[in-house]
């Protein structure tokens, strides 16, 4: 069974069909690819798996769990993690708070314990602060644990973005444009870390994006959207030689 | 790599208690000396309320995010509900210090459980609804305390909205609340020290809260709103429990106000709208979300008014002035750089360096 099985998908913003009939199955451990031109509706599929928006019709189901229409906390808590297409960091948080943020759920104490700094409060803040520096060595970013997030260059925030995604243990892991705004090495240097977090993570991974490099260079299976409905869907080198996308991406 | 990153809020919080028990030190070695004039001397304890203030409003102001123009509508929820307490058990053979303690308690918790029920409905919102609510409480709490008669014979409890007469106490009956005329003789167990006291828990409280997991997820929800949901943090209750928190030591500083005084009024001087906005500006000068902070320009902005009297007319265009150089030196960006640059660390890595 899929990791992630979404079928018949669908919402309307007032007379708009936003997105229609859209499906995707994802398999544990696959990195997948969503692309299609501007407007097509990628990111409000990535609202809707996310809890952001309620889908009118379809159904949403996570590892065999139905998701459906749920507030993006339980969604988070049933294992969905996403980075942002424009970085939302918790800027005058330090590099470092802003993976324990990510670590709140599943190192937990009370708030009075924090309050009177009881015993618990130092265990457990110090379990946060290994696992956080651990999450930050991964990403090369434990130099920069003390400065505050606004501070990191660009390319270091989008990965923030995603240590603070796993901080939380997702079993799905969503990425909405990660490589937009980076150069041609900040993307290739950022192919090796998606690369890198599905293999030491054991990471299901979803992407949005508009970089065929980098799509073409890392996912395996690819579902392309045009005005909302899917154009094509499979293998990423059969998907990118189809006359029809293409068509969408370059025009006749 | 812990060790540093605790040790370094945990050094500047130190510093923050340090300074009030310096302060309050220097203040008792002056007193003993007889250098200190009557007039600051009824300063005191004023002091340590608006300073109580000034850090329990920059929980909401600057950790939450949220602008509330109400604050002095807690602190007045806080003064009458102890204050009715402690003119209730007067006459009990309750000991004093006991009677005041439990005073605080029901201060703060009557405060809160008001942050609490503006909060539900209002926190829920995004974008300055708090900011209308909390302006309408304050003012509406203050005028209902006005027309509020509470009394008390041997058959319990009065209420009226009317006038004292209303009540219809029998005989050996007394009036608690009497409507604008507040509640008189408040037993007056409120003093520097325990001003003091009060504004180290204060502290203590807030800046273990904000350096908690608690206090981590309200700023995350502060930056971004969207982001913390989305890694799973309960928007609601987070905001909740911050906006309570910060009403409850609002309502603390109202005790402390209540049993200063004889005479408990409300009045659109002490929790009025006027009240609020003075807050607020200590808040904001003392540089938003700076506790340390908040609580030194409120003890400033406290003082400067009372030390300038002599000067009569100028007074308050001196204040006016100060208020404009410290919002310059606290938010310019020039001044922001001017004061890094020769910042006290900077001094004395420096200083250690040439050292070595």
């Amino acid at each position: 069974m899929a990791l992630l099985d979404v079928s018949n998908l669908g919402i309307s913003f007032g007379g708009l069909r936003a997105v229609d009939n859209f499906e995707i199955h994802i398999e544990q451990g696959q990195l997948y690819g969503l692309i299609g031109p501007n407007g097509a509706g990628k990111t409000t599929v990535f609202n809707m798996l996310t809890g952001v928006y309620k889908p009118d019709d379809g159904k949403i189901e996570l590892d065999g769990k139905n998701i459906t229409g749920k507030k993006t906390i339980e969604i988070n808590q049933a294992g969905v993690a996403r980075t942002f297409q424009n970085i939302r960091l918790f800027k005058e948080l330090s590099v470092l708070d802003n993976v324990k943020v990510g670590l709140h759920n599943h190192h937990p104490y009370s708030t009075l314990e924090g309050i009177f700094r009881l015993p618990n409060y130092f265990k457990v803040e110090k379990e946060m602060d290994e696992r956080a520096l651990e999450l930050l060595k991964v990403f090369d970013l434990d130099k920069e644990a003390d400065f505050l997030a606004s501070n990191l260059p660009y390319g270091k925030q989008r990965k923030l973005e995603i240590a603070r995604a796993l901080a939380t243990q997702p079993k799905l892991l969503l990425l909405d444009e990660p490589a937009a705004g980076m150069n041609p090495n900040e993307t290739k240097e950022l192919m090796d870390t998606i690369r890198f977090v599905r293999d030491q993570f054991h990471m299901t991974i979803l992407l949005i994006e508009h970089d065929m490099k980098l799509v073409s260079g890392i996912c395996e299976e690819l579902t392309v959207l045009n005005f909302g409905q899917i154009l094509a869907s499979g293998q990423t080198s059969q998907v990118l030689n189809d006359p029809q996308v293409i068509k969408a991406y370059l025009g006749e | 790599m812990k060790k540093l990153n605790l040790s370094k809020n945990a050094k500047h919080d130190l510093v923050t208690y340090g300074i009030v028990v310096v302060a309050y030190l220097v203040m008792e070695i002056l007193m003993k000396a007889g250098l200190v004039s009557s007039l600051l001397k009824g300063l005191l304890v004023p002091l340590c309320i608006y300073a109580i203030m000034a850090v329990s409003l920059n929980l909401t102001v600057g950790i939450l995010g949220e602008l509330s123009l109400g604050h002095a509508g807690f602190m007045c929820v806080g003064a009458f509900a102890s204050a009715f307490f402690s003119m209730c058990m007067k006459e009990s053979a309750m000991p004093g210090g006991l009677r005041f303690l439990l005073a605080l308690i029901i201060g703060a918790l009557a405060a809160g459980i008001f942050g609490i029920l503006i909060g539900i409905p209002v926190l829920r919102l995004r974008g300055d609804y708090l900011a209308i609510v909390t302006l309408a409480f304050g003012e509406i709490i203050k005028n209902l305390v006005n027309v509020l008669y509470i009394g008390r014979d041997v058959d319990g409890f009065h209420f009226s909205m009317k006038d004292s007469l209303s009540l219809n106490l029998g005989e050996g009956g007394k009036v608690i609340v009497n409507g604008a005329q507040g509640i008189t003789g408040t037993p007056n167990d409120s003093n520097f020290t325990i001003g003091i006291i009060l504004l180290l828990i204060t502290l203590v409280i807030i800046l273990n809260f904000i350096h908690s997991r608690t206090g981590r997820a309200v700023m995350a929800i502060r930056d971004n709103r969207i982001a913390a949901e989305s890694v799973g943090i309960n928007i609601t209750k987070y905001k909740l429990m911050a906006f309570a928190i910060s009403a409850a030591l609002a309502g603390i500083a109202g005790v402390l106000y209540a049993h200063n005084l004889a005479t408990l009024t409300a009045l659109p001087k002490n929790f009025g709208y006027n009240m609020s906005i003075m807050i607020l500006v200590y808040v904001v000068l003392g540089g938003i979300g700076s506790t340390r902070g908040s609580m030194i320009a409120a003890v400033i902005l406290t003082l400067l008014p009372e030390l300038l009297r002599g000067l009569n007319d100028y007074r308050m265009l001196i204040y006016s002035i100060v208020l404009i150089a410290m919002m310059l030196f606290n938010w310019s960006p020039k001044a922001r750089e001017f004061r890094e640059k020769y910042s006290w660390k900077r001094i004395m890595k420096n200083g250690k360096k040439e050292e070595v």
